[in-house]
């Protein structure tokens, strides 16, 4: 098992460790209840050092991101950031992934459990003139998360970020040491991602902490737990959950990353294909009428019949019932539409709704 | 981790309480703290059967759903009805607010199946 640049801090506050993705994190601290309202209310840290990063460099870098990618990555102005998915030839996915313009490469940053996966999928579809570099273990990335962040990071950079838009990055310094820094997050709050060079991940860590308590602002240290349930509350995809191999974009209603008229890119012809063709299912939000909690795996009927399976699934903090997303047979996608799943032998009733399911969050679009 | 010195345990992490034939049932404060963030418990109905280890209800955690066994064989005689609006009792304090179900006793000799708080303590530093 590896360890990040913060595994001291971690057992410093307590965290319950667990084994994730080759690495020892923390799953909480405290309570991931607790954890999920201070990112909702105030402010949430996480150490997110176990996310790839690789790097692309060279002159054919663009083009090369562009035929791995489904997005667009040339209309990237240098400093901002993009999400999109990696695919494979028959349309599955093999990650999705942010694509950081840098001045002089593309930082792809990637899933933890998709590391290894991904760097190899990325050498062995190599074209042109282009570096590919695992940068993974080099960095440290810490996620600033929740409505009253910015009052924190704007205390600690040299210059005030405020003006810093929605998925733009800048090279930042905090105490002197360069960062950067990027409005992103996985929670559907206002937040910031913080990169640099892994020595530094205890220092900075220890700066923003020390930064809330200069502004009685609380910063809350959030595991693993809190993270899924924040991510799943505004209803973002969890790769290995929600999409897979076996997913496509459509499918997963991620075809707003999918830019069909930029030239080729691996997996197009199979998407184009199933976009003539139509496919079967989707993948949708569902809000529950009790109180037992859906899970992954659990199945999903209408009137009798199996027409999906849960891929994530939990009791939502924030709105204080069950919430789940899963793939289920069209027409049952539309919203509305009531179902049953399948929890230890019973069937409880759900409702199809639009995601995200807490729609309040303070991101700044 | 709290273990009581006056109440037997499971080996699943259950606590009895003996009261006059009966007993009060709960789960150990290592239990809910592995479990952690308890948001909603299925408990059983009064007035039914239950044999010693069969699960009687359902507690759910965020993170991982669990099953509640009877502590004892005999017949649920009270439930604790304000886990259902309020199960962090469960978390919060496990022997007292916390408890679970009142059982009267089907067969006292049980009883001696069950651990003292040494053997426990013994059992939860082990795992």
């Amino acid at each position: 098992m590896k360890k990040t640049p913060l595994y001291e801090e971690h057992i410093k506050l307590n965290g319950r460790m667990v084994d994730f993705a080759d690495f020892k994190m923390p799953v909480q601290y405290s309570s991931i209840i607790n954890e999920v309202k201070g990112v909702r209310e105030s402010v949430g840290i996480f150490d997110v050092s176990h996310m790839g990063e690789i790097e692309i460099s060279g002159s054919y870098a663009l083009n090369f991101v562009n035929w791995i990618t489904t997005n667009d990555a040339s209309i990237l102005k240098l400093w901002q950031v993009q999400y999109t998915t990696m695919l494979y030839p028959e349309g599955g996915i093999v990650d999705d992934l942010l694509v950081y313009r840098l001045p002089d490469s593309y930082l792809l940053v990637v899933n933890a459990t998709n590391r290894e996966k991904d760097f190899n999928w990325i050498i062995n579809n190599k074209r042109g003139n282009v570096d590919i570099e695992d940068r993974g273990d080099d960095y440290f990335q810490i996620a600033v998360q929740g409505p009253l962040t910015l009052d924190v990071i704007k205390r600690i950079t040299l210059k005030d970020p405020s003006d810093l838009p929605f998925y733009w990055a800048k090279e930042e310094f905090i105490s002197g040491n360069k960062v950067l820094i990027s409005r992103t997050g996985y929670t559907g709050e206002d937040g910031f991602e913080i990169y640099g060079d892994s020595p530094l991940g205890m220092k900075i860590w220890d700066i923003v902490m020390d930064a809330g308590e200069t502004i009685n602002t609380h910063i809350v240290p959030c595991g693993l737990g809190a993270r899924d349930i924040l991510r799943l509350e505004v209803g973002y995809c969890l790769y290995g959950n929600d999409i897979t191999k076996e997913t496509t974009p459509l499918e997963a209603g991620l075809s707003w990353l999918v830019k069909m008229n930029k030239g080729d890119f691996i997996g197009k012809e199979s998407l184009i294909k199933q976009e003539e063709e139509g496919f079967g299912r989707k993948l949708i939000g569902m809000r529950l009428e009790s109180k037992s909690i859906p899970r992954h795996g659990y199945p999903i009927y209408k009137e009798g019949e199996k027409i999906g399976e849960i891929t994530s699934g939990t009791h939502s903090p924030t709105l204080n019932y069950p919430i789940a997303m899963g793939y289920v047979e069209k027409p049952f996608h539309k919203k509305g539409t009531k179902l049953e799943i399948e929890i230890r032998k019973k069937m409880i009733e759900g409702e199809v709704v639009s995601l995200p399911f807490w729609k309040n969050g303070s991101i700044k679009r | 981790m709290e273990i009581l010195e006056e109440l037997l345990y499971s080996k699943d992490h259950e606590w009895a309480r003996q009261e006059n034939g009966e007993v009060i049932e709960g789960i150990t404060d290592y239990a809910q703290s592995e479990l952690s963030d308890i948001v909603y418990i299925e408990l059983p109905e009064e007035g039914i059967e239950v044999r010693k280890g069969e699960a009687i209800g359902t507690i759910e955690a965020v993170k991982t759903v669990s099953d509640l066994c009877a502590v004892l064989s005999g017949t649920i005689i009270e439930v604790n009805k304000e886990l259902e609006d309020h199960p962090e009792l469960i978390n919060k304090d496990p022997y007292d607010a916390g408890w679970i179900v009142r059982i009267k006793v089907g067969d006292p000799e049980e009883l001696g199946t069950l651990m003292e708080a040494s053997e426990y303590k013994d059992l939860i530093s082990m795992e």
